[in-house]
């Protein structure tokens, strides 16, 4: 299973941090700052595993962020590799080419999807149209929230 | 700022942007502390908030967390959100909790109220919204309250498909953290049969729950092999335009293919014929695929389509049953080994790693050890390099152990530093193993030891001793081979221990030659004497007299330099002691007791290689990948039932002295006649030392420093840290040195000041923190390097920056050298980090204290002292030392009001301890009586030896 996945960018900033068990949270900081520090000095042509504690790290760069998975002894490296792009091709395909800033502002819809796509630490749904759907389906209860709001503000309700 | 998704807080994206404009880490701060006063008093003030405040604030929150800023309000209102009937403050109430709230929190209760009440809502987003939290946060009391409820939401025909899918990974971490609370039996049967469910979602999300629960209870579930089977074969024979969605890249669901194929790893190759005709077909089609054309040039699919591949290889390798399989992936796996992409030539070396433990593939993964060696030499990431080391190291075997033992020796010269010393391993591991001819494998261990000196460790030069003693047929070699190395100009001290034992046991092997007679071997040797470690030299003192014994002819010479006054009034009692006693010994013994005291040194007894453990320690999981767990070729020397694995260290290294009787080990006592010859020790010792000083009276005394005894005073000023944070810790003529630090929690920041009292530079300035091996995995150490020129007068500053891991006694040795006007001063003082510095001090009423200490009875939790006060019981002086040690001062617990009663909680990184304190003077007596309680008897311990000293 996934342990934990971090985004973040070229300067160091952790932008989003999505732990699959329960650790202390100075562990999580120990671990995400000793983690970007090593994943940001390794170079372009680089392989994207590393060993890591008894965990395997996996990383792989879109534009300004990194994109960082630990996984256990016995998960698939590449596969890690499609899991993370597909993360990626979901947040494009919600956001409309997603930027860094995309994910800074709406963090929330960040973990959303993320919930959608992995839980527990394994993949939940692959197919990008179901995971978009049921991110959809929440926006549609959004606007009906909001809808209540204008109506309730107008004394209509 | 960009656009802002859904229903958008405004408040929020406009606090995001006003923390993005910050210039500084300061100004960030201070606007983060101004929104938290404004949510602080918003959640307190008398307006009620709405439920859209609430969420803006309570998302705020959560923003300022993952910043990395600690929140400690709010939970509350997030809490409250969960029950909102909105869906979007719902969501952020579980988001908060998900992130926020750790699975203790006393919250808990409500929130596992609000999960229970959408689990049964009529809206699946709602439910998917609960389960969610529910495999967020995981916890026992999750699993046991609500938990129950999930295997029929799982199985029911009544439940969508996308919550089917979240109940299933739900369950999966419910059973993870907490196994026992869902008993699953009477659901067996259906979960299995969800593999065969028609919505390809359910079937991934199923897949990882039906592995897990494999893990545990094979048998009961064996009958999804079948069905795992027939589902892969369903899917590997698709054509990427069948499964529609779940198609990736052309590549029919890669991640529901590997879940598959790593099920059916936990079983070994199925039984019925026709599955296992059909796993077969599998495995050929998937290696088929590799061959064929790529659909498209992405490296999506390129990796998808491999990552089923590594994964089909991975259930080849576990099975071991099919020798075609085995050769055809290590053929795949051969083409990689040369692909432009590094990740997959990475993953390649690894698993060839476990395709050459295999009989039926290890010759085929053989045929690429050329390519492996280019590998090793040529590939520019380090982490393929070790890849490649690994692979050769199981890949050796008798045929060609010469060659790969050759090509790393080779590397080793150009190795990146964090390699060496396992590599060291490996080759010595390698060479004992396959040596057919024990003169090849001395060679090797030789070379190592010029190659790679400094990696060299204990046991690998231990281990070519053991075994040249055990093997008569190498000694001569072996002595010649040493006395050849020993010549080279600089040999590293590794070589003048291996050449002075073997030397000594065996130089009578070689004397016959005049270039390596006697008095040459014993001058060699001694001209290495002055530039070795104290440890070295006692070692070479043995062989000395071991060289009497063997070459009566120059016993003079020898005695000589034991007699020298270098030698008989060193200030290392050790060496003092030992020149005293070999020189006595070849004075008083006859020719025969002499020869029966120094005879030749039995054989060791057989044992495993002690540098195989260390291996196995270093990287336990890559040895057991690696080669040497298979027994293929019978060993020359047989490995003996694991005996309890004390490093076997040559004997005369051992302490002869009664300093560290611990030490000895039986037969090296004896074998000198110490009863006969009773050693003066210690008074001689220091006697000799005070000589030394008073001859160099002009001199620091530190001078004389060896290397890891302490400087005088340094165990007394070291003791005086124990109730302060901050002081001089050394000081003479030349140098002072101040420390000043800060602890927190498990953590600590030690600032070392050196001030140079001269008007002179100190060059070649060098300062060390030391860990004894006692302490190595309890205490972590991140130094700051400190110039090498301190100028007359002036004070540089060295900073550590310190974890406590777990309990700890010995203190860290700070080993200090430089050159002030050309002469070398060395000190070794103690650096006072000391498990008490990890206390923090904690408040508690009487009943707390009183509760706790009752619970706190078993004798081994509590350490009591009653000890003579060493100063005056002065209340305030003895409050101040208790407070400065770290511990809290407890008033209105004990009647008496001299006494002091404390707590604190000591704080190391793998746990935290509760500590009790009472401290009782008695002031007629000029006594006290402590008495400490914990629940860890070596706390207890530690802090009763620690205050026990201050009073």
């Amino acid at each position: 299973m996934m342990q934990f996945m971090l985004l973040f960018s070229r300067q160091g900033k952790l932008r989003l941090q999505k732990w699959f068990s329960a650790y202390p949270d100075r562990v999580k900081k120990k671990t995400t700052r000793e983690l970007i520090t090593l994943v940001l000095a390794r170079k372009p042509k680089m392989c994207s595993f590393l060993e890591w504690k008894d965990l395997k790290i996996v990383y792989k760069r879109y534009a300004s962020l990194y994109f960082c998975c630990a996984i256990e002894r016995d998960d698939n490296e590449l596969l890690t590799l499609e899991t993370i792009h597909r993360y990626v091709e979901l947040l494009d395909k919600y956001f409309g080419s997603v930027c860094e800033l995309d994910i800074i502002f709406n963090f929330e819809k960040a973990y959303f999807m993320l919930d959608e796509f992995l839980l527990g630490g394994e993949v939940q749904e692959t197919s990008k149209k179901n995971v978009l759907k049921a991110i959809a389906a929440q926006d549609l209860l959004q606007e009906d929230d909001a809808l209540q709001d204008v109506l309730v503000e107008y004394g209509l309700l | 700022m960009p656009t802002v998704k859904g229903d958008g807080m405004r408040g929020l994206a406009v606090f995001i942007s006003d923390i993005r404009n910050c210039k500084s880490k300061e100004a960030e701060i201070k606007r983060i502390n101004k929104e938290l006063a404004n949510i602080r008093s918003k959640f307190k003030g008398d307006k009620t908030l709405d439920g859209y405040q609430k969420k803006k604030y309570v998302c705020k929150l959560l923003f300022i967390f993952l910043l990395g800023h600690d929140i400690d309000f709010g939970h509350m209102e997030a809490v409250n959100l969960l029950s909102s009937n909105k869906y979007t403050e719902k969501q952020i109430g579980y988001l908060f909790i998900s992130v926020l709230v750790g699975a203790s929190s006393d919250l808990m209760k409500l929130v596992i109220q609000s999960i229970k009440n959408d689990l049964v809502s009529r809206n699946p987003i709602h439910i998917n919204l609960a389960l969610h939290c529910m495999a967020n946060v995981g916890s026992r009391e999750m699993a046991d309250s609500v938990g129950g409820d999930i295997p029929k939401l799982l199985t029911s025909g009544e439940t969508i498909d996308s919550v089917k899918q979240s109940a299933g990974l739900t369950l999966l971490r419910l059973q993870r953290s907490s196994p026992e609370m869902i008993p699953l039996g009477e659901w067996t049967s259906r979960i299995i049969h969800l593999l065969n469910d028609q919505h390809m979602g359910v079937v991934t999300s199923a897949t990882s729950l039906i592995e897990a629960l494999v893990r545990k209870n094979p048998d009961e579930y064996k009958s999804c092999v079948s069905l795992a089977v027939s589902r892969l074969s369903r899917i590997v024979t698709a054509s990427y335009t069948d499964l529609q969605d779940y198609t990736y890249y052309f590549v029919p669901a890669p991640w529901l293919s590997v879940k598959l194929l790593r099920l059916l790893q936990n079983y070994p190759p199925p039984e019925d014929p026709s599955v296992r005709t059909r796993l077969t077909e599998c495995l050929e089609t998937i290696l088929n695929k590799a061959q064929e054309p790529p659909k498209s040039k992405k490296v999506q699919h390129s990796n998808a389509k491999n990552a089923v591949l590594f994964e089909a290889i991975n259930l080849i390798i576990h099975m071991d049953s099919d020798p075609n399989l085995l050769v055809r992936a290590c053929n795949q796996l051969g083409q990689f080994l040369q692909h432009k992409e590094t990740n997959l030539r990475y993953l390649a070396l690894e698993s060839m790693c476990l395709l050459a433990t295999s009989e039926f593939s290890h010759e085929a993964v053989k045929k690429h050890q050329d390519t492996v060696i280019t590998a090793l030499k040529t590939e520019r990431d380090v982490s393929v390099r070790q890849r490649a080391v690994d692979l050769l190291y199981a890949m050796c075997d008798r045929s060609n152990a010469e060659e790969i033992v050759g090509e790393m020796l080779e590397y080793l010269e150009s190795a990146d530093y964090s390699i060496r010393e396992e590599m060291v391993l490996k080759v010595a591991i390698l060479a004992e193993k396959y040596a057919v001819d024990y003169t090849w494998y001395v060679d090797v261990i030789l070379n190592l030891i010029r190659i790679a000196g400094d990696y060299v460790s204990e046991e690998v030069w231990y281990r070519v001793i053991q075994i040249v003693i055990n093997r008569d047929d190498v000694q001569g070699y072996a002595a010649k081979t040493v006395f050849e190395a020993l010549q080279a100009p600089a040999c590293h001290e590794n070589m003048v221990k291996v050449g002075g034992y073997i030397l000594g046991e065996f130089g009578n092997l070689i004397a016959g030659d005049p270039r390596s007679s006697p008095l040459v071997q014993f001058q060699l040797l001694h001209s290495k004497y002055h530039l070795c470690s104290p440890n070295t030299r006692g070692l070479l003192l043995s062989t000395y007299i071991k060289f009497i014994n063997l070459f009566p002819e120059i016993k003079t010479s020898i005695q000589e330099i034991l007699g020298s006054d270098n030698n008989l009034r060193n200030p290392d009692v050790e060496l003092q002691q030992r020149c005293i006693e070999y020189l006595q010994l070849s004075t008083v013994a006859s020719p025969d007791v002499l020869a029966t005291v120094l005879e030749e040194m039995p054989p060791f007894p057989e044992r495993e290689s002690s540098i195989l453990a260390k291996l196995k320690k270093k990287k336990p999981t890559a040895t057991a990948e690696g080669g040497e767990e298979k027994e293929k070729e019978p060993r020359t020397i047989p490995q003996a039932q694991v005996s309890t694995a004390e490093p076997a260290a040559p004997v005369p290294l051992q302490p002869v002295g009664n300093t560290a009787p611990a030490a000895n080990t039986g037969g090296a006592i004896d074998l000198l006649g110490l009863d006969t010859a009773p050693a003066p020790a210690a008074p001689a010792a220091s006697s000799g030392l005070g000589f030394l000083v008073d001859v160099f009276g002009d001199q620091p005394a530190t001078n004389g420093v060896d290397d890891d005894s302490l400087t005088p005073g340094a165990e007394e000023n070291f003791k005086k840290f124990f109730c302060k944070q901050n002081g001089v810790l050394f000081e003479n003529d030349l140098l002072q040195i101040g420390i000043k630090a800060e602890y927190r929690q498990n953590l600590a920041r030690v600032g070392v000041f050196f001030g140079n009292k001269t008007t002179f530079q100190f060059t070649n300035f060098t300062s060390n923190l030391v860990l004894a091996d006692s302490i190595k995995s309890a205490v972590s150490v991140q130094p700051k390097a400190v110039d090498p020129v301190v100028d007359g007068g002036a004070q540089v500053q060295q900073l550590f920056n310190i974890e406590c891991i777990d309990n700890f006694t010995d203190a860290p040795l700070l080993k200090i050298s430089f050159t002030h006007s050309g002469q070398m001063q060395k000190l070794n003082l103690k650096l006072p980090v000391i498990i008490s510095k990890f206390l923090e001090p904690a408040e508690m009423n009487s009943e707390a204290f009183f509760t706790r200490w009752k619970a706190l009875s078993q004798p081994e939790q509590e350490c009591q002292k009653i000890f003579k006060a060493q100063f005056p019981q002065d209340t305030e002086q003895v409050k101040q030392k208790v407070l400065g040690f770290g511990l809290s001062i407890l008033q209105g617990i004990d009647p008496n009001p001299d006494n002091f009663v404390s707590s604190a909680i000591l704080h190391t990184r793998n746990q935290q301890v509760g500590c009790l304190v009472r401290l009782e003077p008695n002031k007629q007596m000029q006594m006290y009586r402590l008495t400490i309680r914990s629940t860890k008897p070596e706390i207890s311990k530690a802090l009763g030896d620690l205050l026990e000293t201050q009073f």
